[in-house]
């Protein structure tokens, strides 16, 4: 993918996330994750069912990285079982970290791939995610 | 004048506008530093011998400065701790804690830096202590007629910064101090913004605590002061225990030593203090009455830039004073920041500390500029233009 759509990408989902907003459901479990070197913050909120990841969503305010990757993630994890999405998200910390991944199971989340190297942004990148990760492995 | 010389770290083509996190430091405060941990790097109040000697007698020779520079009546009411926040947190754990009692009142404001406000949270959950915020204008600056209704006989601290981190207003200390002390209200400043920018007088004031940050006065990290008045840090129970600010050991009959020591147990960050003297002879050579006009032309030169870019917002630009926040329109303050850094240009982004005066506004978060004499309008003129771009979010990513 070329810098120009990757861009495009990012952008839209950023000025049009999906699934923002909250259900307040009972049937969702919820987590609050907070950058402490900045300050975005998300609500995350996911409802598992039958080890299937059935829906995500959120609520906060983010720049632009953590939001589009937030959405991005989302789009691409409901649907899954639990253990495919960890995988996933495994294999989006290694890429974000610089080590050896399975780029077949990532797909657009790739594009954040060279933002591991702009170093104010590789927590962005990963703070929605890691939201998701914490609620999948405590549930 | 030009001071730019006097930095080695501006030879980088760095434009830094984050000063109200921390300032730059001149190379002589750095060679000062040095030339203790080369020469005479030994501990401070300890040994008989001439390196020691040499260290405690530089050590003790900051205290005068800082009393001179804050105008105290004694070097004993000059407390050397590892910045403004536990300068702040020795007042209030030391000696407000032991002084008040259920249902007294605090006043703050909601434009307080986190420093302030979590302490007093901490002493309403411990003592049932009332944190009460006092009424800010609509441009969020301070209100002394609010200030005055909102005493009552319960009433027994106000605790402000004399300039806020984020809205940068000065507030006239010396009158809320009279109006205080009319009311039996004791006075505790936060001089983290103030120091280096304004005069800072604490006999004419009359306040009863004042805390800074060295860092924010040219000076290193991790070096801090807390002013008190003699009887007030008297009265501070003991906080630390260790060398230097006891006498015995038996804990039957604990003795501590006199001011200020009994307040600075432990080896202190001597290096630390004796730059803060290099800090404090630069600022005395360049002058407050300076720094402080100089600086608030160049914000006023910002915001008549500023003005004519239609993607700004600025939400302080009438106050007097040093600092600038605004957002363009559509971007995260965080983006904004990150894109002025792929120009070399630092600014800070967030609630600065501040979450409370962000909840209450609209403002949440913003971008912050935040200037210091060694800044320059050509330095403004690059923001200026960097931020004249309609597309600052694309250009933040990748």
């Amino acid at each position: 993918m070329n810098e120009d759509l990757k861009r495009e990408l990012i952008i839209e989902n950023y000025n049009n996330p999906v699934n923002k907003g909250l259900t307040n459901d009972k049937d969702y479990i919820s987590i609050e994750k907070s950058n402490p070197s900045c300050i975005d913050h998300f609500k995350i909120e996911i409802k598992l069912k039958d080890n299937i990841v059935e829906d995500i969503r959120f609520d906060g305010e983010a720049c632009a990285i953590s939001t589009s990757a937030l959405s991005i993630s989302i789009s691409k994890l409901i649907g899954k079982t639990k253990e495919e999405a960890l995988n996933i998200i495994d294999n989006y910390n290694k890429m974000i970290l610089n080590e050896e991944y399975d780029s077949k199971v990532l797909e657009e989340l790739e594009i954040y791939k060279d933002i591991s190297k702009q170093p104010a942004r590789a927590k962005c990148a990963t703070i929605g995610i890691n939201g998701i990760k914490d609620l999948l492995e405590k549930n | 004048m030009d001071y730019r010389n006097d930095f080695k770290f501006l030879k980088q083509g760095i434009i830094y506008f984050d000063n109200a996190a921390t300032t730059l430091k001149p190379d002589k405060v750095i060679e000062k530093m040095d030339d203790y941990y080369y020469n005479y790097p030994s501990n401070a109040h300890r040994g008989d011998y001439n390196i020691s000697i040499k260290a405690s007698t530089e050590f003790e020779n900051t205290r005068s400065l800082v009393k001179k520079f804050i105008n105290a009546k004694k070097t004993e009411e000059i407390i050397f701790t590892s910045g403004a926040t536990d300068s702040i947190n020795m007042a209030i754990y030391g000696y407000f804690l032991n002084n008040l009692k259920k249902d007294d009142e605090v006043l703050i404001t909601k434009s307080e830096h986190a420093s302030i406000v979590i302490p007093w949270f901490d002493l309403e959950n411990k003592l049932g202590i009332k944190v009460r915020y006092i009424d800010l204008n609509d441009d969020y600056t301070f209100n002394i007629e609010n200030f005055k209704t909102m005493i009552n006989p319960n009433t027994k601290v106000i605790s402000i910064a004399e300039i806020t981190n984020v809205i940068g207003d000065k507030r006239d200390i010396k009158e809320i101090t009279k109006i205080a002390h009319e009311n039996n209200i004791k006075v505790l400043v936060d001089a983290s913004q103030s120091i280096g920018h304004v005069k800072i007088d604490v006999t004419d004031t009359d306040v009863d605590f004042l805390a800074f940050s060295a860092h924010k006065m040219l000076g290193p990290t991790g070096v801090g002061v807390l002013y008190g008045k003699e009887e007030l840090l008297n009265e501070i129970s003991y906080r630390k225990g260790g060398g230097t600010s006891i006498s015995f050991e038996n804990p039957s009959e604990i003795i501590y030593k006199d001011l200020p020591y009994k307040l600075e147990a432990g080896t202190q960050n001597i290096a630390g203090v004796i730059g803060l003297s290099e800090a404090i002879k630069f600022l005395n050579e360049v002058g407050l009455d300076y720094i402080e006009d100089y600086t608030n032309n160049l914000k006023e030169y910002l915001v008549s830039k500023l003005e004519n870019n239609k993607n700004i917002t600025m939400y302080n630009p009438d106050v007097e004073g040093s600092i600038l926040i605004f957002n363009v329109k559509n971007v995260f303050a965080q983006d904004t920041a990150i894109y002025l850094n792929n120009h070399n240009i630092c600014v800070r982004a967030g609630d600065h500390c501040d979450k409370k005066l962000h909840d209450e506004t609209n403002m949440k978060n913003t971008v912050r500029i935040s200037l210091y004499f060694y800044n320059t309008k050509e330095e403004i003129d690059k923001l200026v233009d960097a931020l004249n771009n309609d597309n600052i979010l694309e250009e933040s990513i990748l």
